[in-house]
């Protein structure tokens, strides 16, 4: 399955979400978030079964000048990560949207999804920042 | 606010896209490409700095020498034209104000000499304003602030000193490690210093600040077939670390001794008396509690300057001043203050990087020194 980032929605803190019909969310970073970040060294994942909550951190991304936290654009259970990807994060530069992603979760408040950006709005704040 | 003031290359970075930031009150490029592939051709080819947010103090006078002597832990008395020294500025209780490059030089008039004095752009006012009661005591001395009508420019790398060759109308290949002399580029004054910050051979350059963009691209020029990039803050700050080199900030501060930073070297007691050297005489003699080592830590995840090192039972024993990632090593390597009685080499240490407890090993440093040529 290819992720089409045109129809994800996005959090201000440049994560993304893609949620499937059975209400679990896939999660990862946007491209524009991997340029900004560059020479990615370490990711921290949760852990399966964990609760996250839209707006908390969940994990974080390691480069070579800095630590950044990654923060849940939704809430609910993790029921998987991607525990490979932490060992070839240069994924992330070529592929951020399919083979990139980073969590999925079970959601808990689908609502939540209405106050996240389409790729329009995302992108125009990029362009902004 | 404070103003951010430019660079004469500020313009030439923002045109190359850089990403730039305010760093000690100039607008300065960060990175181009990256830091890791800029920090790779620096070591394997050559980088370009622009380092002109450093500051540059021109001092003149028949007792200039006399006047730095007072207030440099390095002898300067016995300094001869072109001759470089790496030296601290103390404090009277012996804390470090600042780490400079002094600088003896052929006055333009090719009569008598002058010193210049290199600080970091981080502590300029504060030494500027330091040395003003010093420079009341010597007024046949004037010191004057140029960092803003010149421009420093460094190049650094094993291809540095072939891509520099045919650019000064004097040669290059005779000067010798931490020694300089004013030459020309393209008919402009320019002074060259076989120093750096990279652990790696290569110039530092002063030049007029309005000759700086033209110097700039005939270095590029100049080393465009052997692999020259220009080089942000970003993988300046990885290669000094590399080259066990410290940063005040970081490793250096005013409650920090020479002799705790491991730069005792850079501190002459013989013979002479300048400010902080009563105190210096007795840190000398006394063992410092806190050592600065090197740190090898294992798995991906970088320890930041502030991160807590503890021995096996958990006790804290230091601080982490400064950490990355090495793009040499291709893992995580650190500095830090640590109990002197803990310190020895070879020694595994656990650090707290955010709470995660993280196994590290005391090491000495540089953690890369290149290869002689």
């Amino acid at each position: 399955m290819t992720i089409d980032p045109k129809a994800l929605r996005y959090a201000s803190t440049h994560e993304w979400v893609s949620v499937d019909s059975s209400g679990v969310g896939t999660v990862g970073i946007s491209a524009f978030a991997v340029e900004e970040l560059t020479d990615l060294v370490f990711m921290a994942l949760p852990k399966v079964g964990v609760k996250v909550v839209a707006g908390e951190e969940f994990g974080e991304v390691e480069s070579v000048k800095a630590v950044s936290p990654l923060y849940s654009p939704v809430s609910g259970e993790v029921v998987e990560v991607h525990a490979s990807l932490p060992d070839q994060l240069e994924i992330l530069g070529t592929d951020p949207y399919t083979q990139g992603w980073i969590m999925k979760v079970k959601l808990s408040a689908p609502s939540e999804l209405d106050s996240l950006m389409d790729f329009e709005a995302y992108e125009k704040q990029c362009s902004g920042s | 606010m404070a103003k951010i003031s430019s660079t004469p290359l500020t313009q030439w970075h923002r045109s190359q896209n850089a990403r730039m930031a305010d760093f000690a009150g100039y607008d300065m490029p960060i990175q181009y490409s990256g830091i890791v592939s800029e920090h790779i051709a620096t070591r394997s080819a050559a980088g370009l700095f622009d380092i002109s947010h450093m500051g540059r103090l021109r001092f003149e006078g028949p007792r200039a020498d006399q006047l730095l002597d007072h207030v440099l832990t390095r002898r300067v008395l016995d300094m001869k034209n072109g001759q470089v020294r790496y030296s601290l500025i103390c404090n009277e209780e012996g804390g470090v104000l600042d780490d400079v490059l002094v600088s003896c030089l052929e006055s333009p008039s090719g009569r008598g000499e002058y010193f210049l004095l290199v600080v970091n752009a981080s502590n300029r006012e504060k030494i500027v304003r330091w040395l003003q009661p010093h420079l009341a005591d010597f007024p046949d001395v004037t010191m004057t602030d140029v960092t803003d009508q010149t421009a420093m420019i460094a190049i650094q790398g094993p291809k540095a000193m072939e891509i520099c060759k045919p650019l000064f109308q004097s040669s290059i290949e005779n000067l010798g490690y931490y020694k300089s002399r004013v030459t020309q580029q393209m008919g402009k004054p320019t002074i060259i210093s076989r120093t750096g910050y990279t652990g790696e051979d290569g110039l530092e350059l002063i030049v007029k600040a309005e000759d700086a963009m033209r110097v700039w691209e005939n270095i590029l020029l100049s080393g465009r077939n052997l692999g020259v990039v220009p080089v942000g803050l970003g993988a300046r700050d990885t290669l000094r670390l590399e080259a066990g080199m410290p940063l005040y900030g970081h490793e250096l501060d005013e409650t920090v001794n020479p002799y705790q930073a491991e730069l005792g070297f850079a501190v002459s007691l013989k013979e002479r008396s300048f400010i902080g050297s009563e105190t210096l005489i007795n840190q000398q003699a006394t063992p410092s509690k806190l050592k600065r080592v090197g740190l090898l830590i294992e798995g991906m995840r970088a320890a930041r300057q502030g991160a807590t090192v503890l021995d096996a039972q958990s006790n804290v024993i230091g601080t982490i001043t400064s950490g990355s990632h090495s793009p040499t090593l291709n893992r995580p390597i650190a500095m830090a203050y640590i109990d002197s009685s803990k310190s020895a080499v070879g020694s595994t240490v656990v650090i707290d990087v955010r709470g995660a407890k993280v196994q590290a090993e005391i090491c000495s440093y540089p953690f890369y020194t290149r290869k002689s040529t």
